[in-house]
Parts: C-alpha cells; sequence; structure tokens
C-alpha cells in the first residue's frame, strides 16, 4: 500500500505543483478556476489516451517513440511557459496594479488563458499518463493486496494534491506586485527544469550525446527520490545525477526566458519622467493591499 | 484578441534554433545486444554482465501482466513497457561497475542490476 502510495504521490505530486503554480500566475484572470479546471480536465483525457497508446508511441521511431513523445510534450511546455513569461514581463505591473484596482479586466481579460490551460493540460497529460498505466498494472494483477493498493493510490493522489494546494496558498499570500516576481521565477525555473529532462530523454534515445554521465552525483548528499529532493526537482530542477547535455538545455532555457523577458519587459518601461507617478501607484496599491487584507 | 504573431513566431523560432543546434545524432547499428525478461513484476535475470566502455543495447521483454516501468537513477534512464512489448534502450559506455535498475510499478520485487567488466 505504502509502496503503490509514494508512485502515485510522485507522479501527482508533479502535476499538482504546477497547477498551483498556475493558478497563482494566473490572479486577476476572470474565470481563471475554469480554464485551469478545464486544462486538467483535458489533460486526463489525454492521459488516458496516452496510456491506451502506449503500445504504439512505444514502438514508433525505430522503438524510441516514447523517448520522443515525452521530450516534445516537455520542451512544447517549456516553450509556453517562457511565453507566459515574456507576455508577464510586458504586462506584469499593469496587472498587478488592476488587481489592486477595481477596474480589473482591462489587461486581465487579454491574458493568455488558453496558453495557462495548456500549461496545466501538459503537466496532467505526462504525469497523468503514467499513473494510468501504473493503476490499470494493479488493476489487471488482480492481487490479494489490491484494495490495500487502491487505498495507497487514493492516499498518494490526496497527498499530492494537498501539496500542490499548499503551493498555491503559500503563493496567493504575497501582494500582487510580489507574486508576479515569485511566480515568474519559479515559471522559468519549472521550465529549465523541464527542457534539461526533455534532454534526457533525448540523450536516452541517443539523438544527442550525453556530454557526462553523470556530471555530478550529489545523491548521497541529497537524493532527488527524497521529499525534498523531489519537490525540489519538480520546482527548481534539481538533479542529483545529470548528464552535461541537460545541465547545458538547463542554464540554456533559463537564460533565453530571463534575457526575453528582459528584453521585451524594457521595452515596456517608461520614460524616468514617469517615476514619481509610478511610485505614488505603488504607495495607493500599498495601501489597496492593506484594505484588502481586512 | 492578445497573440501578437511576430512576437510569438521569435518565442518559437527561439525555443526552436536551441533545441536544434544541438544536432541529432545517429545511433549505430552494430552493438552489442543484452536481453531483460519483465515477468510477473521481476526481472530475469537480475544481473546483467556487459563490456565496460562500450555502447550497448538492452532488450527488455515484458511479458506481463501489466505494464513495467524500467528505470536506473544511476544510469539515468526511464522507459515505460506495455505488456506484450519489447523496449530498445541504448547504454554506456559505461565505467566498470555496478549499476542497478529497478520495474517502477513493481519497486518491491522487480530490482535488477547491470555489471559492467
Amino acid at each position: 500500500m505504502f509502496a503503490t502510495g509514494i508512485i502515485v504521490w510522485r507522479e501527482v505530486l508533479e502535476a499538482a505543483m504546477v497547477v498551483g503554480l498556475v493558478l497563482a500566475a494566473a490572479r486577476g484572470l476572470p474565470r481563471r478556476g475554469l480554464w485551469v479546471g478545464s486544462g486538467v480536465a483535458a489533460g486526463l483525457v489525454g492521459a488516458v489516451i496516452v496510456a491506451a497508446f502506449a503500445g504504439a508511441i512505444a514502438s514508433a521511431a525505430q522503438g524510441m517513440g516514447q523517448e520522443i513523445f515525452n521530450a516534445s510534450v516537455l520542451f512544447a511546455a517549456v516553450a509556453m511557459l517562457g511565453w507566459h513569461n515574456v507576455w508577464m514581463a510586458r504586462h506584469g505591473a499593469g496587472l498587478a496594479r488592476e488587481i489592486n484596482s477595481v477596474g480589473r479586466d482591462v489587461a486581465a481579460g487579454r491574458r493568455p488563458h488558453y496558453l495557462l490551460a495548456s500549461i496545466v493540460g501538459i503537466a496532467v497529460l505526462r504525469e497523468g499518463s503514467e499513473t494510468v498505466l501504473f493503476l490499470y498494472g494493479i488493476a489487471i494483477a488482480q492481487q490479494d493486496e489490491a484494495s490495500a493498493m487502491w487505498a495507497g493510490a487514493l492516499l498518494g493522489l490526496l497527498f499530492g494534491a494537498g501539496m500542490g494546494f499548499l503551493l498555491y496558498i503559500g503563493l496567493m499570500r504575497l501582494a500582487a506586485r510580489h507574486l508576479f516576481r515569485v511566480t515568474g521565477w519559479l515559471i522559468a525555473l519549472l521550465a529549465a527544469g523541464m527542457a534539461a529532462q526533455g534532454a534526457g530523454f533525448l540523450v536516452q534515445a541517443d539523438f544527442l550525446p550525453a556530454w557526462g554521465q553523470p556530471v555530478w552525483d550529489t545523491s548521497g548528499l541529497l537524493s532527488q527520490q527524497s521529499l525534498i529532493g523531489h519537490v525540489l526537482q519538480i520546482l527548481i530542477g534539481y538533479m542529483d545525477r545529470p548528464s552535461g547535455m541537460q545541465v547545458l538545455f538547463y542554464v540554456l532555457t533559463l537564460s533565453t526566458i530571463l534575457i526575453l523577458g528582459r528584453l521585451y519587459g524594457s521595452l515596456q518601461r517608461r520614460p524616468a519622467a514617469s517615476k514619481t507617478l509610478a511610485r505614488a501607484e505603488l504607495g495607493k496599491m500599498k495601501l489597496a493591499d492593506q484594505v484588502g487584507t481586512k | 484578441m492578445f497573440i501578437r504573431i511576430p512576437k510569438f513566431r521569435q518565442a518559437c523560432v527561439a525555443v526552436l534554433l536551441f533545441v536544434s543546434t544541438a544536432g541529432v545524432v545517429a545511433a549505430p547499428d552494430e552493438m552489442p545486444v543484452f536481453q531483460l525478461t519483465a515477468k510477473d513484476g521481476r526481472f530475469i535475470p537480475e544481473t546483467v554482465e556487459v563490456p565496460a566502455g562500450k555502447k550497448f543495447k538492452l532488450v527488455v521483454n515484458n511479458e506481463g501482466p501489466g505494464p513495467e516501468e524500467f528505470e536506473s537513477h544511476e544510469l539515468n534512464r526511464e522507459k515505460v513497457i506495455p505488456a506484450g512489448k519489447k523496449a530498445d534502450i541504448l547504454l554506456g559506455p559505461l565505467k566498470p561497475g555496478t549499476y542497478s535498475f529497478f520495474g517502477e510499478f513493481h519497486p518491491k520485487t522487480a530490482k535488477g542490476q547491470i555489471v559492467a567488466k
């Protein structure tokens, strides 16, 4: 029961933390629950379909279909996360201002809602398909302890979802202007970690050289299998035994997202004369925050 | 609509560029092949001896019941094998040593190791 719970927990946790993070990053978006919810639902349907076609996917591309599929899904998520951050670099400050004011749906309505829904959908699809396969395995194995295993799976699901919820609650306690900075960083790190994971699959398929396997081994210090190691793996892309290629993809992705964010963010920057105005608005925001929390 | 196509295109190009710069390396066909069977939540044989310093292919044949996931933290590999299917796992060149692997869907019973000599 315990082993089952841990497997399901590990799979669910990753998707749940992405959902929690995206939901927090979507603060101020009208009907964000609906958008994110439909992303989760679409991801679940996709997960079942992927699991059903696991055999066909696996035997595609001379037996490397699964690696290519996983890498593509991960890189698609990376692209969307990166795009979201670029968008937020342009509009984040305005959004934070609007969240604290009444007329919030001017910029908020133009937010990339289906982008957020897709990110959630992809995360659920990827982690969900493995969970579906695993549960399918339990179901057909018909062991004596099947009911205990189902109980374990349910516990794992609850714990994973609960941790995603905690992340969301924690982020939502932040003031709007801090929130978008924090979620921006978290999304950049999440994307970098996913790119490294994707690179891992391309190395596994032998499409890319490993360039050192592993470059370092910190599994003794902080194992990726431990609770903290796994959470860090999801949130910031921690790897205890990465290949050189994975480290390269991590660094390239993170710097690309940060540079693009800087580039597009600075285009939006106003002339220095409006600084006092900005400061005045900041004061208003603080006031609104205080009023909001009371 | 909030999409501004040029920017979207730029973002896509940026991502695609750095994915494609790494290039694609074809796998050579001439490499030793080792067989591994997954059955009833176990791996047979549990120890696979391979030559050190050489690329090789591990063919995992899942005779079921149910899917299995071949996973090794030390080798940085994870691959789901549906019941009744075979999966190729490319490995090496390995330094001499022992590398453990397990079946993620049967972590209690499905354990094994690759010994590179």
